[in-house]
């Protein structure tokens, strides 16, 4: 973990209520996909942490959608602004776990970390595939850049008003060796329920500190209490405890 | 050159500054971070006879200010704590620790110190009879100075070290309950715990934290801090370690002068991990800017004159 001044570059709508922002700074804290940054706002006490949508060598993106006061926060931020950040937490997506053919799963704002995870496999020789999970067509974000990786993709809706009627679980049809999932709980555990193979889900937390320290975030899973925030986001689907 | 260091109970520290017990865990995070050496010392994550897992979550919650915490005393146990954490903490830190003790009884209180009282890195006990997010314990022993001193009495009889009692702020009187730990022994008061507090969310319309109350901390209560360590200060003669929403070297000195002989800082250390090493950075030229020249003899500097 670093804690660093980051620059906003661009802070942009996506649907209604979700928002893209790019950063730039230091990035070598980032080690895996499916990791966060934890954000220092203006007139706010606690960090918010935001998972990582994409890096590189130059800055970060994120992707969030604005559901409380430290989130209208950033969406009101300005390009130019700079950002008190810390980065790389978390464990993240361990790639060298995934199959040759993960079916990478994402619901809502789950979408964005499975972006950087998809480019991730692809880097290491692997053929993802994915399955993007939306409410309705008004809120869907980010398929043409899946689709830009060259990757299979599939988009669920829950009213049906486009692509797969239904939800993630709807469109496990393509065989796949392994599964990466991120999303709201009821999803998280729907895909639990769903698939045959191993996999890993990353989990959602109201977090203090965001680096293990303060024990805000503890979760009981088989192999022993584990944090969100630093033994997690990421657990294994043998370990969870529901 | 001016003078940083502090004593405790005769143990001397290279600096006041000192985490605060469950902002801190048991110093690997912040070791990997920072060369946690420059620090006064620190005080280990509260530690009870048999491990506990602690509240459901949501434990923490934003407020103006701060934040609550309702986390509930999660440890491994102290037999692990000894077996496991106190050898990792040798590698990364070579001064005394402080440890941060809590109970459901006294018996509880009084096994947990016997153990502890036998590592030698333990430089002293931090008793917490104030933790408002357990119940049948904790802050029940801080409630009233007649339980607070029974504590204090089989805690010291059970140990050699410098016992510190953690007082709650959510009292009537915490100047009476720190003279009844004088008097039954205590070489020391550290105050304050967090105060009783609660958020409700408007979507839900339930309280926010699972645990419903929960602990106030960060810059908000600095000021009640500031003001219970003085009047503990005009009635004990014990020294006292003042924390309470410290987060800054100019809020080292204030809490000194109300009568802190160390510092304790918590919540920031959530929010801005080099906090305390920053603010052990920042103390000389604090200290110069105020004509300070050793903190040891401004402790207490606003009670005179």
């Amino acid at each position: 973990m670093t804690q660093g001044i980051y620059r906003i570059e661009y802070n942009r709508r996506l649907t209604a209520d979700v928002w893209e922002m790019r950063l730039t700074g230091d990035t070598g804290a980032v080690t895996a996909p499916g990791q966060f940054i934890n954000i220092k706002l203006e007139g706010l006490f606690l960090r918010r942490p935001i998972s990582i949508c994409d890096w590189d060598g130059e800055g970060i993106t994120i992707i969030y959608k604005v559901v409380g006061r430290g989130t209208a926060a950033l969406s009101g931020a300005e390009p130019g602004q700079d950002l008190d950040v810390l980065c790389g937490l978390g464990n993240g997506f361990d790639v060298s776990k995934c199959g040759e053919r993960t079916v990478v799963i994402g619901g809502g704002v789950g979408v964005p970390p499975m972006y950087g995870l998809a480019k991730a496999l692809q880097k290491a020789g692997k053929t993802p595939i994915a399955v993007l999970g939306f409410n309705k067509k008004e809120e869907i974000f980010y398929e043409d850049q899946f689709r830009a990786l060259g990757i299979e993709t599939t988009v669920t809706t829950v009213d049906g008003s486009y692509g797969v009627k239904g939800f993630v679980t709807d469109a496990l049809r393509s065989s796949y060796d392994y599964f990466c999932a991120c999303g709201p709980l009821p999803m998280l555990k729907a895909v639990y329920n769903a698939t045959a193979t191993s996999g890993l889900l990353s989990f959602e937390e109201r977090m203090g500190c965001g680096f293990g320290a303060c024990m805000g975030c503890s979760c009981k899973t088989k192999y022993g209490n584990k944090r969100i925030c630093k033994d997690g986001p990421v657990l294994e689907k043998e370990e969870i405890i529901w | 050159m001016v003078d940083t260091s502090v004593a405790l109970s005769g143990i001397r520290l290279d600096n006041p500054v000192i985490p605060a017990s469950g902002t801190f865990g048991y110093g690997a995070e912040f070791a990997e971070l920072y060369d946690i050496n420059c620090l006064g010392t620190f005080s280990f994550k509260g530690t009870t006879l048999s491990p506990r897992f602690g509240n459901p979550t949501p434990r923490i919650a934003e407020t103006p200010g701060g934040m609550l915490n309702a986390v509930g005393l999660q440890n491994p146990g102290v037999e692990k704590v000894i077996a496991e954490e106190l050898p990792r903490l040798r590698e990364i830190f070579r001064k005394p620790v402080m440890a941060n003790v809590s109970g459901f009884s006294i018996d509880e209180y009084v096994q947990t110190c016997a153990l502890l009282d036998k590592e030698e890195q333990v430089g002293w006990l931090e008793v917490n009879i104030s933790c408002p997010n357990v119940h049948g314990g904790g802050m029940a022993f801080g409630s009233s100075p007649e339980a607070a001193a029974e504590v204090t009495r089989a805690v010291k009889a059970a140990t050699k070290k410098p016992v510190y009692m953690k007082l709650s702020p959510n009292v009537t009187d915490i100047a009476a309950v720190a003279r009844a730990c004088q008097d039954a022994g205590a070489d020391g008061v550290s105050l304050i715990n967090t105060l009783l507090a609660m958020r409700i969310d408007l979507k839900t319309k339930r309280p926010l934290l699972a645990n419903g109350t929960g602990g106030l901390s960060g810059p908000a209560v600095f000021p009640v801090a500031v003001r219970m360590v003085y009047q503990v200060y005009e009635a004990v003669d014990i020294p006292i370690i003042g924390m309470g929403g410290v987060s800054s070297a100019e809020d080292v000195i204030e809490m000194m002068l109300a009568g802190a002989a160390a510092v304790e800082v918590g919540a920031a250390n959530l929010v801005s991990p080099f906090v305390c090493r920053d603010i052990i950075r920042d103390l000389p030229e604090a200290m110069k800017k105020y004509g300070i020249n050793s903190l040891t003899e401004i402790i207490g500097g606003a009670h005179h004159g």
